[in-house]
């Protein structure tokens, strides 16, 4: 029965004679390691920063509560919308 | 525009991982090469579109946190568990089946590489359920409690969150997209293997191709009509205001016409479609604004009611949130109990607010069932020239099955105008509409996103499909005859 070093020895080796031996697929990888690196180096960075970092979770709350509740003054009936 | 462009590479994987896995089945049971070479072609294919449409969905997550913090935040636990689920089963079943689908010929069992191009098309299913999952809930949220102290939808208990998986929209929907999914991998190994008859290269290998993908295109109609049916059932009774959009339907009423294009209608066909029944009520848009009476004989609010109702359901929320006093906090919990299903309403400023724009999700509709109609048809006929050996003498048909690739996506991108734009102005139905979900960014910042987002996946679009063709004339490594 094969040691788990075993396995791990022959599942590296076939990943790494997979990669090895490409043809076609190759540039195919190199693009998928291009927009992965533009994704999280360039666009992550740099522009899609998280309109809310740095703030802890009860401060997450109090800002959304506030965006949602707003200052609604009192309630008005269907008629103010003169349906 | 992120979701529908990630949405141009989504269908062709799970279609073509259909085709393949088939083919590839075909070769282990009859023990032909020919099967063999035949499976890896179309594979490659299917590994080019996957390379490029790969990680087009984490931009949706960047602006999550980016341009719809609000709604991030609103959803966390309900969007976390299943988006959590999917990133996690995608990346472990892709990364070993798919491996092992590229580098194992040769290497492994033909039934062990079998069944990993079987799980490859399995994981990315089951990929998309999740998905649809979360989607699903934006468009009937079931399962959730929304809770005042965190401004958050939650799920209580292991129950709440079956009732989430089983929310009956997202059932309808994976059904529908997946089986879209096999007519668009279906119509393209036609259209390909069309392109090679027209040429007169490799016939064999082209005929067998294109039957295989007619069967499974054919298979994929089929399964579209029913789960379409059920998806025009649920837009009925949870969003009546998509439906009577998408049918541009002013003033509703019991036996309902169908309107084919504007000017021939099918009587009754409305009332059939959206409620299996030919006296069934269907609302229309002026009847939902004013009130009406369902088929359950509910008597269903005006929006302008359910504006009043949430604004005190918003009123209650403001209340509970800044008062000390125990008993103001009880009485304002309960209020927003009462009316928290209407508390999107209360954001609104004029009932006609939740219409959304007619006319694109009218034309969308028509187009979307037109063009899949007529992919179906040449998908049949398809299976006809093939059984009758009239592949020679009908050109035409190989020059419709080309013709008919760009109007699978077409097709696809029009249902997705008609589930995303026919839900405005909602992105959680009721709960939460657009102008209150997103993030206080400047207009200049969302440009700067969108063009950049637009250009860098326009390139990456040109390559793939510089690729996608390239490879496609090169062809297959069967015998060119």
């Amino acid at each position: 029965m094969k040691s788990i070093k075993d396995t791990m020895t022959a599942v590296w080796h076939f990943y790494r004679d997979g990669f090895r031996n490409m043809t076609w697929g190759r540039p195919l990888v190199w693009l998928i390691l291009l927009k992965v690196f533009i994704l999280f180096a360039v666009l992550r960075l740099f522009f899609f920063k998280p309109a809310m970092a740095g703030l802890s979770d009860e401060e997450r709350s109090r800002v959304v509560g506030e965006r949602i509740a707003g200052p609604p003054a009192e309630s008005p009936s269907p008629e103010t919308y003169n349906l | 525009m992120t979701a529908a462009y990630h949405w141009l590479f989504v269908p062709l994987t799970l279609g073509l991982a259909l085709v393949m896995a088939v083919m590839e089945t075909i070769y282990v049971v009859k023990k032909d090469e020919f099967w063999k070479k035949t499976a890896q072609f179309w594979m490659k294919l299917f590994a080019i579109n996957f390379a490029v449409g790969i990680a087009t969905g984490i931009i949706l997550e960047f602006e999550f946190g980016t341009n719809w913090s609000n709604y991030s935040w609103f959803v966390g636990d309900m969007f976390g568990a299943p988006l959590a689920i999917e990133g996690i089963l995608a990346f472990f079943m892709e990364a070993t089946f798919f491996a092992v689908m590229f580098f194992g010929w040769n290497k492994v069992g033909k039934r062990f590489h079998l069944a990993s191009t079987w799980l490859t098309g399995i994981g990315a299913t089951i990929s998309a359920y999740w998905i649809l999952v979360a989607n699903g809930w934006m468009q009937n949220p079931v399962g959730t409690t929304f809770n005042p102290e965190t401004v958050r939808s939650e799920m209580a208990s292991a129950a709440a969150f079956w009732e989430v998986i089983s929310n009956p929209v997202a059932v309808s929907k994976f059904f529908h997209s997946v089986t879209s999914g096999w007519v668009t991998g279906g119509i393209f190994v036609v259209g390909v293997s069309a392109w090679y008859l027209l040429k007169g290269r490799h016939k064999t290998f082209a005929t067998k191709s294109m039957l295989v993908g007619s069967i499974v295109g054919l298979v994929g109609s089929a399964a579209v009509m029913l789960s379409g049916d059920s998806s025009g059932i649920h837009a009925a009774e949870f969003q009546p205001m998509k439906l009577a959009a998408a049918e541009g339907l002013q003033d509703g009423g019991k036996r309902a016409a169908f309107t084919i294009v504007p000017g021939i209608k099918i009587p009754g066909m409305l009332s059939i479609l959206a409620t299996h029944d030919l006296d069934g009520y269907v609302p229309g848009i002026n009847d939902i604004l004013n009130g009406y009476t369902d088929n359950d004989g509910n008597a269903i609010p005006s929006v302008a009611e359910k504006m009043a109702m949430g604004r005190e359901a918003l009123v209650a929320l403001s209340i509970y949130r800044t008062t000390e006093d125990p008993t103001e906090k009880a009485e304002a919990r309960y209020a927003l109990e009462e009316n928290v299903q209407y508390m999107g309403y209360g954001h609104l400023e004029k009932p006609e607010d939740i219409v959304p724009p007619v006319g694109v999700v009218f034309w969308a509709f028509r187009f979307m069932i037109g063009l899949g109609m007529l992919i179906a048809l040449v998908l049949l006929l398809s299976v006809i020239a093939v059984w009758k050996d009239k592949l020679g003498k009908w050109q035409w048909l190989l020059w419709a099955a080309i013709v008919c690739i760009p109007l699978a996506y077409v097709t696809g991108q029009c249902g997705w105008i008609v589930a995303e734009v026919g839900r405005q102005p909602w992105t959680i139905q009721g709960l939460l509409p657009v102008n209150v979900a997103i993030s206080s960014l400047s207009a200049g910042a969302v440009k700067t996103t969108f063009f950049l987002f637009l250009a860098i996946f326009t390139l990456f679009l040109i390559i793939e499909i510089r690729i996608l063709v390239g490879a496609i004339k090169k062809g297959p490594e069967t015998q060119n005859e």
